[in-house]
């Protein structure tokens, strides 16, 4: 019975496996056959030689750099306040951060342009820094969920109240809490956040290609309606990036739990 | 006048007085101690001393000076919690330097403030750990270092004892004593420990539903309780129903033997009930005055002291008919057998008439 439902579960995630790892696989095959008869690294060195590549992976850098640090700025002293003054609001700051999952990004990037157009209030899109910092509020919209919920996860393994009660107690104002007890002690939990936000942006095509900035996403669009093997390429590529991130919040995960609580 | 004057302060929460109009003046280097259960109110007082809580009414004067309102990071009080409450993101010696830094102290003066303190506390060579590298007892020396680390005014002690053992709980209070003593800070130590307010404190205050229930000394409090609250609140009493025969003599009766008490009985008319109380350790066996006929129920063997319970005929006390008493070891003079019909006899000084 107990050998039985073993062989189940083998056969389960054999399965499992084969659907995710067959696709890879096959995708990764195809992208070395650019050679005709041979196993070359060549559309490989064409993705990487090509400048639009350079231009767009640079500036998705660049924008997922600036999301996180926003996102930190705007999410952290937010979970911070919930924990320590609305701890009743919990429920309800949750469920506004879960809903960029459930409202597609296209309704959100429209909503985006009805508000933010060259005609509104705040004109937004008419100028390229501006629509850049669009771009990045709506990557932090994007990312929300993951970051919210990583740091919310990283206070609930520390006392907020008393350590900001004994910070306040030695002299210290808001600031110095914040950024000399609370961030600190959030730091694994700030960068799970962080490395999730960056496997969301590098490859974000929705938002970039309605707003028309140069990012990695559309570019990858664009290599796939054009070329045969450099989109194998780059899919895998940009699959190793988003591995990397979560071996990297594995890695940082890993020794903060090696360190045991206070 | 006092150092640290509380004056009618009272915390209101929706539909709940946690503190009703409390009020107790502190001397310049006082150990005073809040005892009392859960939710007494003891923390509530606590919590607006040091300015987390905002009083409803009343008044707190620190040094001459009203800090009612004053926010907490400028009044100048050092706090130890009950958890420690170390950063778990700086060594010991970045936790004790962090007021320090905070009040922008030149690091020279800093560092050896904090060698100072460390030194004090006994842990120079633990400088470098942190938190999460050390016991409970040392946690919590460092979070007393921190707490005095900038000569604050007045020293709060939320149970910073409660999550230790026994043995370190012992000698840590004994520390906090000696180095309270040392550096003459006015102290405020909140416990629900009785035997550790008894041992550590100048004074005791008891508090019960929000009120302060008696305040004194320690041996006040244990030898002479006010109330019924703090007879049985503290240590353990024998607490009995009386009828007063004579109010001017004070003569009493307990289920039928009379007794007197040197305590003044003028609230208290002849042939009112009254509620009276004895120590374990005032009752002996003998035929002096104030004598009791009983029968020993169980004999308790506790080391030095031998605990007899005994059972007096016609009594409806606290705990039925029981009376117990405490009796040195003496191993040339055992105890009475279960069964054994004894003489119960205390003196007038040692009963006590509670309110």
């Amino acid at each position: 019975m107990k050998s039985e439902s073993r062989l189940g579960a083998w056969i389960a995630m054999a399965i499992g496996t084969a659907y995710f790892l067959l696709p890879l696989i096959a995708t990764f095959e195809f992208s070395l056959r650019m050679e005709r008869g041979v196993y070359s690294f060549e559309a490989y060195r064409v993705v990487f030689a090509d400048p639009q590549f350079q231009t767009t992976f640079g500036y998705s850098i660049v924008m997922a750099l600036a999301t996180i640090l926003l996102g930190i700025l705007l999410v952290v002293p937010t979970a911070y306040w919930v924990h320590l003054r609305l701890p009743k609001l919990r429920p309800i700051v949750e469920f506004i951060t879960l809903l960029p999952l459930v409202i597609p990004a296209i309704v959100i990037v429209f909503g985006y342009l009805r508000m933010y157009n060259s005609s509104a209030l705040i004109p937004l899109t008419g100028s390229e820094r501006a629509t850049d910092f669009l771009l990045v509020c709506s990557y932090v919209t994007l990312s929300l969920p993951y970051m919210y919920r990583s740091v919310d996860t990283g206070l609930r393994t520390i006392d907020v109240r008393t350590l900001t009660e004994a910070a306040e107690v030695l002299g210290a104002n808001r600031a110095t809490i914040l950024f000399r007890v609370i961030f600190p002690n959030l730091t694994s939990a700030i960068l799970s956040g962080a490395f999730l936000t960056f496997a969301i942006v590098i490859g974000e095509f929705t938002m970039a290609s309605l707003l028309d900035r140069p990012a990695f996403g559309p570019y990858l669009q664009l290599i796939g309606a054009n070329r045969a093997y450099e989109p194998s390429a780059l899919a895998v590529i940009a699959f190793i990036i988003t591995w990397a991130s979560m071996g990297l919040i594995n890695v940082f995960g890993r020794s903060k739990s090696a360190k045991p609580a206070h | 006048m006092a150092f640290l004057e509380i004056s009618n302060l009272q915390k209101r929460f929706a539909g709940h007085t946690a503190v009703h109009d409390f009020s107790i003046d502190i001397d310049k280097g006082e150990f005073v101690t809040f005892l009392g259960p859960s939710g007494c109110g003891k923390t509530t007082i606590l919590r607006m001393l040091a300015g987390f809580e905002a009083p409803s009414a009343g008044n707190i004067v620190f040094d001459g000076k009203n800090v009612t309102h004053v926010p907490t990071n400028q009044r100048n009080v050092g706090m130890v919690f009950q958890s420690y409450a170390l950063f778990p993101n700086m060594t010991v010696a970045e936790n004790i330097g962090f007021g320090l830094k905070v009040a922008n102290m030149a690091k020279p003066t800093m560092d050896a403030r904090v060698k100072e303190m460390l030194a004090l506390i006994k842990l120079d060579s633990l400088a470098d750990r942190y938190p999460w590298q050390m016991s409970g007892g040392q946690q919590q020396r460092v979070a007393l270092a921190r707490a005095i680390a900038n000569k604050p005014k007045v020293l709060l002690l939320d149970e910073p004892l409660s999550a230790l053992d026994a043995k370190i709980r012992i000698a840590l209070r004994e520390e906090i004593r000696v180095l309270q003593r040392a550096l003459d800070i006015t102290t405020v130590f909140v416990t629900h420990d009785q035997e550790e307010a008894l041992s550590i404190s100048d004074r005791i205050v008891v508090l019960n539903e929000g009120r302060g229930e008696q305040i004194g000394t320690p041996s006040e409090i244990y030898n002479y309780p006010r109330t019924r609250f703090v007879a049985s609140f503290i240590g353990t009493l024998n607490q009995l129903p009386a009828t007063v025969l004579d109010a001017g003599t004070g003569i009493l009766s307990i289920a039928g033997h009379r007794a007197t008490t040197s305590q003044p009985l003028g609230g208290l008319r002849n042939g009112q009930p009254c509620m009276v109380a004895i120590r374990p350790e005032a009752i002996h066996f003998g035929t002096d005055k104030n004598t009791m006929a009983a029968v020993v129920d169980e004999v308790n063997f506790l080391g030095s002291i031998v605990r007899i319970r005994t059972n007096v005929a016609g009594l409806e006390g606290e705990a039925g008919a029981v009376i117990s008493l405490d009796v040195f070891n003496d191993p040339n003079q055992p105890p009475p057998q279960r069964g054994a019909a004894v003489t119960l006899c205390f003196s007038s000084e040692n009963l006590l008439v509670l309110a």
